[in-house]
């Protein structure tokens, strides 16, 4: 399997449709050819942290600024960013849309992502952030507009879990 | 040298920047010489005020961001010196008290008080080109004036005693501090528009 091209590029034109001028990121695989698409675009600027709980601050003051922002990240990334989106974004009411590539899950070959996926929707109920699969191309602009919408509306984090389905391809 | 010093120092130049602190005895010295709406304190999330001062700064290139950090809080984010180096926002001052204590969660030892830690050679070894290290009010004053002209990042590690004030309260909630905020930023962008 490989990362689906014509996907990341579809992906990547749901964020610009949604209005998003600015990214911030922690690269992984199935990021990384959306992540070169928002290098090369002028009209986006991307971010990429050392660790993806930095991305909460930045997306808080992105927000501050005005700026619609969206936040990528792989899904342990979300794991090891939960203080920030708790003691930030939900206590201070700062929307945040993360899209999350969510590793380890059906389908997943490679040990090391498995818990880390198997726990990840329970993590978001926990937390009560509303989600939804994105799996495939035709919907997920949709989403992500969506999803933006309602974090925006209702001040508090929204994830769009990008799954397996929607960004890895046959070879 | 004691921080709340500093921060009144600072406080007459701070009135047409945006300024986050961290939570605490920092942000309760700043809020104690007088709150104003373009002060965001940053009460939790230890670690964070930095990121959200790059992301003021390289989303607001016409204001002059202000970080008032701590070192208990910049050692749960070590990594934001290294991106704060990558993105180099031209237009933010990210001022470290550094205490050598956890003061504000009970003043506990924290790893630069034996002196072993040196937090501003840190900042340079991420490769932020400007960084003072201060341990006096006259040193903190110059290096302030000189961060503030500086049309690029500059990082002041000021070494300060371990204390704090003697009471902790604010009349603003949460979410209150963050919606005035935004908006006094909303409004000098209009102004300027």
């Amino acid at each position: 399997m490989s990362v689906s091209y014509e996907n990341s590029k579809i992906v990547f034109q749901g964020i610009k449709d949604a209005g998003v001028t600015s990214l911030s990121a922690l690269p992984e695989t199935w990021l990384g050819l959306l992540l070169q698409q928002a290098e090369r675009d002028p009209a986006v600027r991307l971010i990429q942290v050392a660790k993806e709980e930095e991305a909460i601050g930045v997306a808080a003051g992105a927000y501050f600024a005005g700026e619609r922002h969206i936040l990528l990240m792989q899904n342990h990334g979300f794991l090891a960013a939960i203080n920030g989106i708790v003691s930030l974004a939900m206590l201070y009411s700062v929307p945040l849309c993360m899209l999350i590539a969510l590793r380890g899950h059906f389908g997943e070959p490679y040990p090391w992502h498995t818990r880390g996926g198997i726990v990840t929707e329970g993590v978001l109920r926990a937390l009560n952030i509303p989600f939804e699969y994105a799996r495939n191309p035709t919907d997920v602009g949709r989403q992500i507009r969506e999803a933006y919408a309602l974090s925006e509306s209702s001040l508090s984090p929204v994830a769009l879990l990008l799954t397996r389905n929607l960004m890895e391809e046959a070879l | 040298m004691k921080r709340a010093e500093c921060i009144g120092m600072l406080y007459p130049v701070l009135d047409d920047k945006p300024v986050v602190t961290i939570m605490g005895a920092c942000a309760q010295e700043l809020y104690d010489l007088g709150h104003r709406d373009n002060f965001f304190y940053l009460q939790h999330a230890m670690g964070l005020a930095s990121s959200i001062g790059l992301g003021l700064a390289l989303h607001l290139p016409h204001e002059r961001v202000v970080v008032l950090d701590g070192d208990g809080s910049v050692l749960m984010n070590l990594g934001t010196l290294a991106t704060l180096a990558r993105y180099r926002p031209r237009n933010l001052v990210h001022v470290i008290f550094d205490n050598g204590s956890l003061l504000s969660t009970g003043g506990y030892d924290s790893h630069t008080a034996s002196g072993m830690t040196d937090l501003a050679a840190m900042a340079r070894a991420a490769g932020i080109e400007h960084v003072a290290s201060v341990d006096s009010v006259m040193t903190f004053g110059e290096a302030a004036i000189e961060a503030f002209a500086r049309p690029d990042l500059s990082v002041i590690v000021a070494r300060v005693a371990a204390v704090g004030p003697n009471h902790y309260g604010m009349d603003l909630h949460l979410p209150e501090n963050a919606f005035r905020f935004k908006r006094w930023i909303r409004a000098r962008k209009t102004a300027e528009a």
